[in-house]
């Protein structure tokens, strides 16, 4: 059949189950603009900077766990979108992003909108294309939803020259398979290696599991869990694998790293054997790798092979799907670890951190009081996507999970990431309570997708922390080495109430514990969306 | 240490970027690096030659088996790899010393490639060392220019990669 580049693309997006593209239009994408109007199966969000559509396809992906999709024009549209490639890249988020590009005989000239887009990303993408013909169209669509959504996921950017779009290909043909050379994820993980892990946790006095996002991305949660529940081994979790188990799960034991809970720390400073799954253990989450490679036995679990090694030298290594490699594990039989001395110990710590006395103080709220009020009021299966800053470590360590997901950008650690992302999870499951936790610093940087809430009257209630100051990097300046908090006072921040009523959203006032459980349930019964402004002093600190 | 890394990759346009921006990203250092088509001309092999730790190698192997368009890698074993360079000199020369020049040439089993009256240009192929050293027998006579191609490699013996 004969068709344009820009309807081969829509052929190919609705051939990977595509339902939603998030995007900004411009010249160079107009073809496919005019293809997309033509196709209603594909539903599309209009965001208001480009590095939002990054933001809001990676909440689509991470909530669907299918590919999201965002397309942006060429130039400054492409080079705005590389902060929510390399945002997903950081967190091996499954992403197809297209951009425009100019024509493709003026490639290299530098024209008006032109910028060698392949080149800026390809340190932050899984792969990706520029393509020269049309007829390569089908090929290269089926390959880089193949490519992001396997393995390790990740995002792939597709360059398209608006002349491509236009060029008409007289036989299309769609590819039903895809067949790379060079990329073959390995799946299975290898039985000798799997045999030895389960000889390794049945003598382990003191095991502990430290499960990452890669838990998620496998969707390997229900395996993890039986695992965990099968030996009775504690689990200790990174930002990117948080709310894998419920706050009430006995095994539970918090969020570990320089920002975690005490009690998963303490857990991770005294186990004997670490089963670290789907986790890079990277500088936040594993602050001394040389130590805990010296005091104790560890066994990594992980699709790529790259990560195995690259910050921490494991005693058993073991590549592969980590849902798979979980599944083989259940498969084998043996007998259980003898570490009920262990676990008492832990729920000791875990008790401790739970009832955890947070200060007061008159005229404001306690971002860990208010958060903790919140979680033990949201659905069972709500999602929270949470910011960068203060407003994250005091939620990642103090929200209360229940069979939900919190979302954040744990590697790039992007702010603005959470208004966005959390349009994305909307847009895919408009049922789930959708809950943004964020700060006055991050809130300002994505305070223009209101207008996207606004427009599809969407129902997302926002938490909006207010201490007037960069709060994370106010406390980092008060410490040693620095002389005092520099550059990071919010003044000239706008009245956020007047901001919301703007896009015709209503908001309150949190300023005052004795009466935040009235306050929290007259927030959360609004309808429609809602900002929470909560008063938060200047001084608080992620360690109070 | 010095390290020979052996890659085969798509022959495709942008493969070598993908390349040395991974190597420039992760600090990892490249002596040298030379690429070729194979005998399948969808592949190319590129050589490189890395000065690094073991523990540093073993990372560069497996974020260059990352990419895409690798198809395989392989860490040649130094004792038994052939590795030869090609080199291109010119020389000053005339008629009082040319003779001397040629001597050095046959020793070092180096061809004329061309002759001026003012100079003389040899190529050697041969192992990086012995290449160096046809290079200092050299310098007592002015060079003028030289072109090196970085090592390409194989194993010994039946077996590829």
């Amino acid at each position: 059949m004969e068709m344009t580049g820009a309807r081969i693309l829509m052929e190919g997006l609705l051939r990977e189950r595509v339902e939603h593209i998030f995007g900004y239009a411009g010249a160079t994408i107009c073809p496919i603009m005019d293809a997309l109007m033509e196709t209603p199966e594909i539903g599309y969000t209009l965001v208001r900077t480009e590095q939002n559509a990054g933001h809001m396809a990676s909440g689509y992906a991470r909530i669907t766990g299918k590919v999201g999709v965002c397309i942006v024009t060429s130039g400054p549209g492409a080079t705005n979108l590389i902060t929510g490639i390399a945002t997903a890249y950081m967190d091996s988020i499954p992403m197809v992003a297209i951009t425009g590009q100019v024509p493709s005989n003026l490639l290299g000239r530098d024209i008006f909108q032109e910028v060698d887009i392949t080149g800026a990303v390809t340190p932050f993408t899984k792969h990706n294309y520029l393509v020269k013909d049309a007829a390569q169209l089908p090929r290269v669509l089926k390959e880089a939803f193949y490519i992001a959504s396997t393995g390790r996921p990740g995002p792939v950017l597709i360059d398209i020259p608006v002349d491509i779009q236009e060029q008409v290909v007289p036989d299309v043909t769609f590819p039903e398979e895809v067949h790379i050379r060079g990329y073959k994820p390995s799946v299975r993980g290898n039985d000798l290696q799997i045999k030895r892990v389960a000889e390794a946790i049945s003598q382990a006095k003191q095991p502990l599991i430290c499960a990452g996002g890669g838990v998620w991305l496998a969707q390997a949660r229900e395996e993890l869990v039986a695992l965990a529940e099968r030996y009775a081994i504690p689990v200790v979790k990174t930002m990117m694998g948080i709310s894998l188990l419920p706050v009430d799960h006995p095994l539970n034991m918090g969020m570990i790293g320089a920002h975690g809970n005490r009690c998963a720390n303490k857990a991770l400073a005294k186990s004997d054997l670490l089963i670290m799954v789907g986790t890079r253990a990277a500088d936040r989450a594993i602050i001394s790798p040389d130590e805990i490679q010296r005091r104790m036995a560890t066994i990594h679990i992980d699709v790529d092979p790259a990560e195995i090694g690259k910050n921490m030298q494991a005693a058993i290594p073991l590549v592969g799907d980590v849902k798979v490699i979980l599944q083989q594990l259940l498969a084998l039989e043996v007998p259980a670890p003898d570490a009920a001395a262990w676990r008492a110990c832990l729920k000791e710590y875990r008790r401790a951190e739970l009832t955890r006395e947070f200060p007061r103080r008159e005229g404001s709220v306690f971002p860990g009081t208010v958060l903790r009020k919140l979680g033990w009021r949201l659905d069972d299966d709500a999602v929270v996507c949470v910011d960068v800053g203060q407003n994250q470590i005091f939620a990642c360590k103090y929200l209360p999970q229940k069979h939900g997901r919190l979302l954040t950008s744990g590697g790039l650690g992007t702010m603005g990431y959470a208004l966005p992302a959390a349009i994305g999870v909307k847009v895919a499951r408009p049922d789930r309570q959708t809950v943004v936790v964020c700060g006055d610093g991050s809130f300002q940087m994505a305070m223009n997708e209101l207008a996207a809430i606004r427009c599809a009257d969407m129902d997302i209630k926002i938490v909006l922390f207010r201490n007037h100051v960069l709060g994370l990097v106010h406390q980092l300046q008060k410490a040693e080495p620095y002389h005092g908090p520099y550059g990071v006072a919010l003044d000239g921040s706008p009245d956020f109430e007047s901001i919301a009523a703007a896009y015709g959203i209503p908001s309150m006032v949190a300023d005052d514990e004795d009466k935040l459980d009235e306050t929290l349930d007259r927030f959360l019964g609004t309808r429609g969306s809602c900002v929470l402004i909560c008063e938060v002093h200047p001084d608080v600190g992620t360690n109070d | 240490m010095k390290q020979t890394i052996s890659v085969l990759v798509e022959n495709r346009a942008g493969v070598l970027n993908r390349i040395t921006s991974l190597f420039s990203r992760r600090a990892f250092n490249i002596d040298s690096l030379a690429v070729g088509v194979t005998d399948d001309l969808t592949l190319s092999r590129i050589t490189i030659i890395v000065d690094n730790g073991n523990s540093v190698v073993e990372q560069v192997e497996k974020q260059l088996n990352k990419l895409v368009e690798v198809i395989k890698v392989r860490t040649l074993d130094e004792s038994s790899l052939i590795g030869r360079e090609l080199m291109i000199i010119k020389v000053s020369a005339n008629k009082n010393n040319r003779e001397q020049i040629m001597t050095i040439c046959n020793i070092c089993g180096a061809k004329v490639a061309d002759i001026s009256p003012t100079s003389m240009t040899m190529e050697l192929s041969d192992t990086p060392d012995r290449v160096r050293t046809f290079e200092d027998m050299m310098r007592p006579y002015n060079i003028l220019e030289v072109a090196r191609t970085g090592v390409i490699a194989l194993q010994k013996g039946g077996g590829k990669i």
